[in-house]
Order: structure tokens, then sequence, then C-alpha cells
């Protein structure tokens, strides 16, 4: 019954191609924009997602806060009151297995007749167990440089790159705000950061070094900020509340008073910057389902027509023995048809249309195969939903009344 | 054995003016093997009769049996049941599904009968052989002539085997050479095959093919017998 049916639909589209065609594309854009949008939804979850990983895991940041003047409080971390001691006394925590301080900043660096402007991140070898961020080449400098000063550098892919294109930089001398480096190291590349910066577009130095030489204004053994890097997720509650009791004793910060620190929870604020993006993606999905719902009305909108059209044929399909579930069926089969082949070009569509932003943009959307399906069979639900209608008016039809019809 | 029996059946309408009453009381017997012609003047009913015989309509009252069924009590699905594996229909406007091909056409009652591909094709070439339409299988009706596509509804009326064919003015739309074709044709399955035919027309050189002549007027049997003898056939 089901075959000669289909072979019915496809033919009685075919008589009206135009027709059918502009009804399609009601659906065809609908599935279109809704596997496109919940791709680019994907692919920004992804991005979040890499960076989040690229960041390390179960990671806090103390900051140095706003010291109060007189009253006057400065931005945060406008003049650091972390210090040296405070990363060594964090380190003696239990649960914490490694600590990074920090002293980032800008500048020129210079090889040659080239010169880049880049990040300088002054720190500790803490810094890379911190950040599992592994070396391509070379290795990291160690507790003596930190002691010494020492003007050894690591490089990020994207410095590297610039710095000495195809030459190989192991051994070789930078100038960073005029003062002579060694390379010592190269960074695996990273990508880019969860605010959009190429975290590989750096210079990372002792942070001695870095205080003494290379940031020479700012106060010796202070620190803008800590990573802290926790044995593992169940530690990080009780660890966070140390953290600031650790930093509140050293500090001398009494009660009542208010931090000049913050410790932040990098782990639960990705968490909740990837979920944000997912909803964000459902979003943009449900937005284009909109169109859907447009296409499926116009689908219904077309079958009216064909159903008023074929009154005739109808009778004559009554006479000759149809019963009315089989014309219910013709006419329903012939919408979902419609829809189905629609949501076939528009998934095509979506794909494409994914590629190009693909190429386009700096987004990178990905199609997965469950927006596919998800496609697919909402387009099927939209066909036999906005189809019932039409085919139940035809398979209501009076057989004399049909056949009179002309 | 009669393949139809109508005992006073009654059809009314219900129109703003009241009640009306188009069948007063039919009773009518055609036996297996037979071929009636159904006359009369418009309004004298004979339409009315035509949808109560093709199953298309139900009496309001009295009796009506089919191939030994009795059709008053039926349902929608079984009426098309009815229609589908005991009568065939052949309309005036030869009525043929113009996107589907020949073949597909005739084989179309066999698709609501539930027949299989293969069988229904095989059925329908060999009713278009017998309707003298060897070879064109494939066409579609609009590339055919209007005496070749009544052939074809005459071979999809046939193709369930049918107790009774009813045709409502074949002819009403082909020219008078072709009309007699039709007719030789009619005629022909009726003495070779022993088709129960009912026809309705308005001509009297067409009934002349007939067996027997049923005369309607204002919604009564006005005669029942054999062909006038006034009634010649043409050509």
């Amino acid at each position: 019954m089901i075959g000669p049916l289909i072979g019915e639909a496809l033919r009685a589209m075919a008589a009206n191609r135009m027709r059918s065609a502009l009804t399609m594309l009601g659906m065809v854009i609908g599935v279109g924009a809704v596997i496109l949008m919940l791709s680019i939804g994907k692919g920004v979850e992804e991005s979040v997602r890499a960076s989040i990983a690229s960041m390390g895991s179960n990671l806090f940041m103390v900051v140095s806060g706003a010291p109060q003047a007189g009253g006057i409080r400065m931005g945060s971390g406008s003049a650091p009151t972390l210090t040296m001691e405070d990363a060594e006394a964090i380190a003696e925590l239990a649960g914490v297995v490694a600590v990074a301080p920090s002293s980032p900043g800008t500048g020129q660096v210079v090889v040659g007749p080239t010169n880049w402007s880049t990040s300088v991140s002054g720190t500790t070898p803490g810094y890379f167990d911190v950040t599992e961020w592994k070396f391509a080449r070379g290795q990291s400098f160690d507790a003596s440089d930190v002691r010494g000063a020492t003007r050894v550098a690591v490089l990020g892919q994207t410095l590297a790159d610039n710095l000495f294109g195809d030459e190989d930089p192991m051994g070789r001398t930078l100038r960073i705000n005029q003062s002579p480096f060694i390379v010592i190291g190269i960074m695996e590349p990273r990508g880019q950061s969860i605010d959009g910066r190429d975290q590989d577009d750096v210079v990372i130095i002792p942070i001695t070094t870095a205080q003494r030489q290379v940031f020479g204004s700012q106060v010796i053994g202070s620190v803008r900020f800590i990573q802290v890097k926790a044995a593992g997720p169940e530690v990080m509650n009780k660890l966070q509340g140390e953290l600031e009791t650790l930093i509140r004793e050293r500090h001398r910060i009494r009660e009542g008073q208010e931090d000049d620190f913050t410790v932040r929870n990098l782990t639960s604020l990705m968490n909740t910057a990837a979920s944000t993006t997912r909803a964000m993606g459902l979003l943009l999905g449900a937005i284009a389902s909109i169109s859907l719902i447009v296409g499926g009305i116009g689908i219904m909108n077309i079958m009216l027509v064909s159903v008023t059209e074929r009154t005739r044929e109808i009778g004559i399909r009554m006479a000759i023995g149809a019963r009315r579930r089989d014309i219910l069926w013709q006419f329903l089969l012939e919408s979902v048809v419609l829809s189905l082949v629609g949501c076939l070009i528009g998934v095509l569509l979506g794909i494409g249309g994914a590629k190009l932003v693909a190429s386009a943009t700096e987004l990178k959307p990905i199609v997965s195969l469950g927006s596919i399906v998800l496609g697919f069979s909402v387009a099927a639900g939209i066909g036999i939903f906005f189809g019932f209608y039409p085919a139940k008016r035809a398979a209501g039809l009076q057989p004399i009344e049909a056949l009179r019809y002309h | 054995m009669a393949v139809i029996e109508l005992q006073s059946v009654l059809k009314d309408y219900v129109t703003e003016a009241g009640a009306l009453h188009v069948l007063k009381g039919i009773d009518l017997q055609i036996a297996a093997g037979d071929f009636v012609a159904v006359m009369g003047p418009s309004g004298s009913g004979k339409s009315t009769l035509m949808n109560i015989l093709g199953c298309l309509d139900v009496p309001t009252a009295g009796e009506y049996q089919l191939a030994g069924q009795s059709v008053g009590s039926l349902n929608d699905a079984a009426l098309a049941g009815l229609r589908n594996r005991t009568l065939g229909f052949v309309f005036q406007g030869f009525n043929l599904m113009t996107r589907s091909t020949l073949e597909d056409n005739v084989a179309l009652p066999l698709v609501y009968a539930g027949v299989g591909r293969r069988e229904r094709q095989q059925r329908a070439r060999e009713m278009l052989v017998k309707v003298g339409l060897d070879g064109y299988a494939k066409s579609l009706p609009n590339r055919i002539s209007g005496g070749q596509q009544q052939r074809v509804a005459i071979a999809r009326a046939l193709i369930n085997r049918p107790a009774v064919v009813l045709a409502d003015e074949p002819t009403g739309n082909l020219d008078s050479q072709t009309s007699s074709e039709i007719m030789k044709l009619f005629e022909q399955l009726n003495r070779e095959e022993g088709v129960t035919l009912v026809l309705v027309t308005h001509e009297s050189d067409i009934a002349a093919w007939a067996k027997r002549l049923v005369q309607l007027r204002d919604g009564v049997v006005q005669y029942d017998g054999p062909i006038p003898a006034d009634f010649r056939r043409h050509g």
C-alpha cells in the first residue's frame, strides 16, 4: 500500500514542480537554519571547552586586590598586595599541587632586525605544572634561575614563529625591553584563550628577572596574581576557605575588614561560561526552529489547495474502492515526502552554510549527527502535524460530491 | 440469480424548501449477465439511482442487495470495499489519473484491494490487451484519444472481476463512430465474458445495444422490458 502511495506523492510533486519547490523552500530554510545555528552553538561550546582544558584543571587564581589608602580603593591588582612569600606559604597547604606567582606585562622583543610586541610573563617553574603546558622543545628554567634572576626565556609558538621564522630559536639570544635573554625552551601551541587572546603569543621568564630587569618600576617581590593547582575537584571547596584564611592572616587583615585580594575558582567560573554558551547555542536553534514552523504552515497551505484542486480525483479514487483511510494516507504521505525532501536539502544547505561560516569567520561550527537527526525528526513531525488537517479534510469528502466537483 | 435487487427503495433529500422525494419506491432486479440500459429525462432520478446502485449513496428507506449483501447496513469502509471488489465504474468524462501511466490507471483498484505489484502489473497488461490497447501500457492518458481513454476506463472497471459494471453516459463525450466502437466493446464483454452491465444514457441509439430497458420518470420505474423495436443501433 505504501509503495504506490509514495510513487503517487512524488508524481503529484513533480506535476507542480514550481509549487512543490517553493513549498519545500520553507522547510529547506528552516532546517538549514536550525542545523547551522546548532552547529555554530556547538562550535562555540567546543572552543570554550578547549580553552578551559588549555587552562588546566582544578585551578584557583589568587589576584592582588584593592589596597585601601585613606578610604580610597584602587582597582583590583593596581598595586600588587601579594608577595612571593604568600606564594611560598600557599605551597605548604595540604591539597596544593603546584603554585605559580606571576608578574605579567608587555614588552618589545627584538631579534636582529625583527621586533614584536608581546606579553611577558614573569613566573616560577611551578607555572608549567599549574597550567599543564607541555614543552615542544627545551625545558623550563629552575628554582636557581628564579633565585639568581637569570636572563633565560621560554617562548610561545606564535612568538617563536614571528621572531625566528624557520630558524631554530633554541640557544639564540633575544632582547626584551633592551635586556638580552637566551632561549631555553619552546612551548607547544595552546590556541585561543576563552576571551580570544592568542595564548601562544607570550614569552615566559623567571619572575625575579621580570621584576628587576624588565618591569623596573614594580615593587620588588610583589606579584600580580598567584595560580594555584589543587589535587582534585573534591578539595576545591575546602581549599578555597583555607587560601582565604591563610592570606588574611599573612596580610594581618582583622575581622570585619575587607580582603585585599580575591580568590577565584576558575573551574567553576569556566563551567558557568560553558553552560552559558550551551544555552546560547540552544537558544539560537530554538529561534531557527520558528522558521520550521513557518515552513510547516506553508506545507499545510499548499496541501489544502492541493486537496481542493484534486477533489474530483479523490472522488474517483473513492468510487473505485479507496477507503477514507487510504485517502488520508495518500495526502499525509505527500506532505511528509514534501517536508522530508525539503529537510534533506535543508541538511545539505546547513552543512554547506557551516562550512562557509567556518571558512569566512573565526567561528568553527560543528555539525553533529544529533542535530541532523533532530532536524530530520522535527521535519517529519511537522510534515505529519501540518499535513494531517488537509489529509483529514480530503478523507472526509463525500464521494458523490467529490465526483460532481469540477 | 439476481446480482442487484432493489425493493421499494426511497431516496429523499432535505432541501431548504423541504424534503425532496427523488426516488419514490423503486423495485428492480438485475440478473447476472444482463445488460440493462437506464433512461429517463433529467430530474427523473436516474443519477440518484446510479449513485445508490454504485454504493456511493445509501437509500433513505427500502432494501438494496448487491451480490447477496444488504448494502443499507454497511459503514463507509465496507461500502468502499464493496465498490472495489463488486463494482466497476465507467464515467462520461473517463476520469483517469492524468499523471499515471495507463497500466497504473488500470491497476489502481488492485492497489486498494491490496494486490501485490507484480500481479497488478500482469493483470493490468492483460486487461489492456482485452480492450485493444496492447502496447500502450506506459503511455499517459493525455497522449491517447478519447475513445482510447474510455477503453482504459473500461479496463479499470473490469480489472477486479466485478459482479456489475456501472456505466454513466460512457459515450457522452465521444463522437458517434467512437461511441459505436465503445458500445461494441461493451456488447462483446457482455456476450463473451458474461459481464453484467448497467448503462445510463439518454440516447436511444446507445440504449439499443442493451438487452433490456428501464425507463424512469419522476422517481418511479415507468417501463421495464425489452428494448423497443424503434431503438436503432447507430453504425
